[in-house]
């Protein structure tokens, strides 16, 4: 079991997320975030923070969602790690208002 | 003139307990751009708090957040002072001349009391020393339970109630390879319990479980969970709660709940019985709990805000044992602020204030749950305590620039023959924990005599 984010952080990346992680397990690219498995906890701090409900917990992930597993696990390591929230992508209101939150 | 945080003075920081707010505040300082000389006080010989003393046993992923707080040790800034208690070992004011600042991140150690008459009968017991005994804490190493009667009821339904409830259902041989004291498995090989009650106030909608810990009663090898499918159904307001975006974890747990219903009896050894809107009136027994008198209630109020009154009708559960676990509460300082009421210290976004509502104290900080409240998972205090740090690193130039930090401290601690341990020495312990683990496949063979501790710290 881990915990993954899913498409809807794409384009958004408000970073509510990552204040609150234990254990530094955050990894960002230009668009969005990604979840290390190896070091996630599954303590589900993140979930309720996310605006946009991206995060879920494995298995919990809405059906045509379930690639998402495998591409945190695939890009998360060799992506930079991210340990305090930054700025949401300029776009990132206007996302959230279009995905209905 | 040299201005305080450089090379030539240090910002000399103690923090007042090592959970995971105090580690997370420890962070924070170590990151800003400031020098910084931190001094981590812990009234036990080991570090982490609740993660080692409160996170149950058989969820040892989650223990690994001990490895974020053991790499913050490794830091030159970082220094341990383990078994001393402020406000016993070291007053408060003490603390307050030997360093620049100092965050109270002492937790919440104690536990809140229904009020009703017979609550101290034997077998009546609170979370909060089953847990701190099952996870090996010396205060609560001599407690003793009596399991020799086939029911055990838990009051309270948050994720308190669902591990103690969990560690009950548990087959010994679930438990033998967590980091379990060997005390508590001793004693639970021997249980007699077969049916456990964890009873609510309020309805199935209000429960503050979180589903992943209702989910895990459904793979408990010999204790079947279950329902009554009729106390299931839902008032207007409740539904509206599950259905709105707010409500989606509780309407996970109502869909958990169902299956908890309609599960099948396949003849397992125990079941757990989820039961709601009964609030406990008294306990009653001849020398020893018996039975407890519930009131049957209702809900009334707005979606969010429903509270449960009583409707004067009355059920009982013959029993032999009672858990409440309805909360946990802070314990007041000597000299440092204390807000009764919440059992908190009073503060302003992590200043500590004189009082509720007060003027802020200058040098004095708070984190965790003892600046919030008992509610929040570990990953909350970290927010908590970088709040914290930031009041603090706002407040640098108006601090006292001239104190003895760490030299101050260990005089006073040698004047008061006070045998305190460093990091280097906890390390010891905990290889000699995990030494005496290996023995018995456990992660860990904790030890829950400070002396015992002491002695292989070498103090
Ligand atoms: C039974 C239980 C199970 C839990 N399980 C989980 C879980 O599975 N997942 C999760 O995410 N969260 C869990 N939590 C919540 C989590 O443990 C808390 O959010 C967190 O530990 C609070 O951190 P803290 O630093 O404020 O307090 P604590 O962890 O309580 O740390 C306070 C420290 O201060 C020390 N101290 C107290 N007074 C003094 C004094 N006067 N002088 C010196 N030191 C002192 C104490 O010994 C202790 O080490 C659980 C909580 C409990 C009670
Ligand atoms: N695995 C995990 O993630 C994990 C494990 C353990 C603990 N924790 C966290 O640690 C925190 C503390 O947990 P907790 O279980 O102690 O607290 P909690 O979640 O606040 O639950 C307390 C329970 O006690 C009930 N209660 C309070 N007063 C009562 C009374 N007078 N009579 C009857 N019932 C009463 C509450 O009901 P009402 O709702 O009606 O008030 C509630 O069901 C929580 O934030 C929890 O999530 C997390
Ligand atoms: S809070 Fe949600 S949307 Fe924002 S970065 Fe985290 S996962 Fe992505
Ligand atoms: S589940 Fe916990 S450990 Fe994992 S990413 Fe979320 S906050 Fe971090």
């Amino acid at each position: 079991m881990t915990t993954v984010v899913t498409e809807n952080c794409k384009g958004c990346r408000f970073t509510d997320c990552v204040a609150v992680c234990p254990v530094a397990c955050f990894h960002y690219d230009d668009e969005m975030l990604y979840i290390d498995p190896d070091v996630c906890i599954d303590c589900s701090a993140c979930i309720p923070e996310c605006p946009v409900e991206a995060i879920f917990e494995e298995d919990d992930i809405p059906e045509g969602q379930e690639h998402w597993t495998e591409i945190n696990a695939d890009k998360a390591p060799d992506l930079p790690l991210i340990e305090e929230p930054m700025d949401p992508l300029p776009e990132a209101e206007e996302r959230k208002a279009d995905l209905g939150f | 003139m040299s201005s305080l945080g450089d090379e030539s003075n240090p910002l000399r920081v103690a923090i007042v307990g090592s959970g995971p707010s105090g580690f997370y505040a420890t962070e924070a300082l170590i990151k800003s751009s400031l020098i910084v000389e931190i001094d981590l006080i812990e009234r036990l010989p080991a570090p982490f708090g609740l993660v080692r003393n409160g996170v149950a046993p058989d969820h040892p992923k989650l223990k690994q957040a001990i490895k974020v707080y053991k790499k913050v040790a490794q830091n030159p800034e970082f220094n341990f002072v383990g078994n001393v208690t402020v406000g016993v070992d070291i007053k408060a004011e003490e603390l307050q001349q030997t360093h620049h600042a100092v965050i109270y991140t002492c937790g919440a150690e104690t536990d809140r009391r229904l009020g009703i008459p017979g609550e101290d009968l034997p077998g009546s017991h609170t979370a909060t020393e089953f847990v701190g005994w099952y996870n090996g804490h010396p205060d609560y190493r001599d407690r003793t339970f009596d399991l020799s009667h086939e029911t055990a009821v838990v009051i309270g339904q948050g994720n308190v109630a669902a591990d103690v409830a969990r560690i009950l259902a548990k087959s010994v041989d679930e438990l033998k390879q967590t980091d379990i004291a060997q005390h508590a498995l001793d004693v639970l090989a021997e249980s007699r319990v077969r049916t456990i009650y964890v009873v609510g106030r309020r309805g199935p909608a209000q429960a503050k479980f979180a589903s992943k810990e209702l989910k895990e009663f459904l793979e408990i090898e010999n204790c079947r969970p279950y329902i009554d499918p009729a106390e299931l159904e839902l008032n207007e307001a409740s539904q509206l709660e599950i259905d709105s975006k707010e409500g989606r974890g509780n309407k996970k747990n109502i869909e958990i709940f169902h299956q908890f219903a309609g599960s099948e009896d396949t003849g397992k050894q125990r079941v757990c019985i989820a039961t709601f809107l009964k609030s406990p009136l008294r306990l009653e027994g001849e020398g020893r709990l018996q039975k407890i008198i519930f009131e049957t209630n209702e809900l009334s109020g707005e979606p969010f805000r429903q509270s449960a009154k009583g409707t004067g009708q009355t059920t009982e559960i013959d029993c032999g044992i009672m858990f409440r676990s309805i909360g946990y509460n802070g314990v007041p300082i000597e000299g440092v602020p204390f807000y009764e009421r919440w059992g908190t210290i009073p503060n302003d976004a992590g200043r500590i204030t004189s009082e509720q509502g007060g003027a802020t104290v200058p040098g004095l900080y708070t984190a965790g749950w003892i600046k919030r409240g008992p509610s929040g998972i570990i990953g909350t205090n970290r927010a908590c305590a970088v709040e914290t740090v930031e009041a603090l690193l706002e407040d640098v130039g108006e601090l006292d620039t001239d104190k003895p930090g760490r030299e101050g401290l260990y005089k006073i601690l040698n004047s008061n023959n006070v045998s305190y341990i460093d990091y280097a020495q906890w390390e010891k312990i905990d290889a000699a924990e995990v030494a005496a683990g290996e023995l018995k496949s456990k992660p860990r063979e904790k030890f829950t005599r400070r002396t015992e501790m002491l002695e292989v710290a070498g103090s």
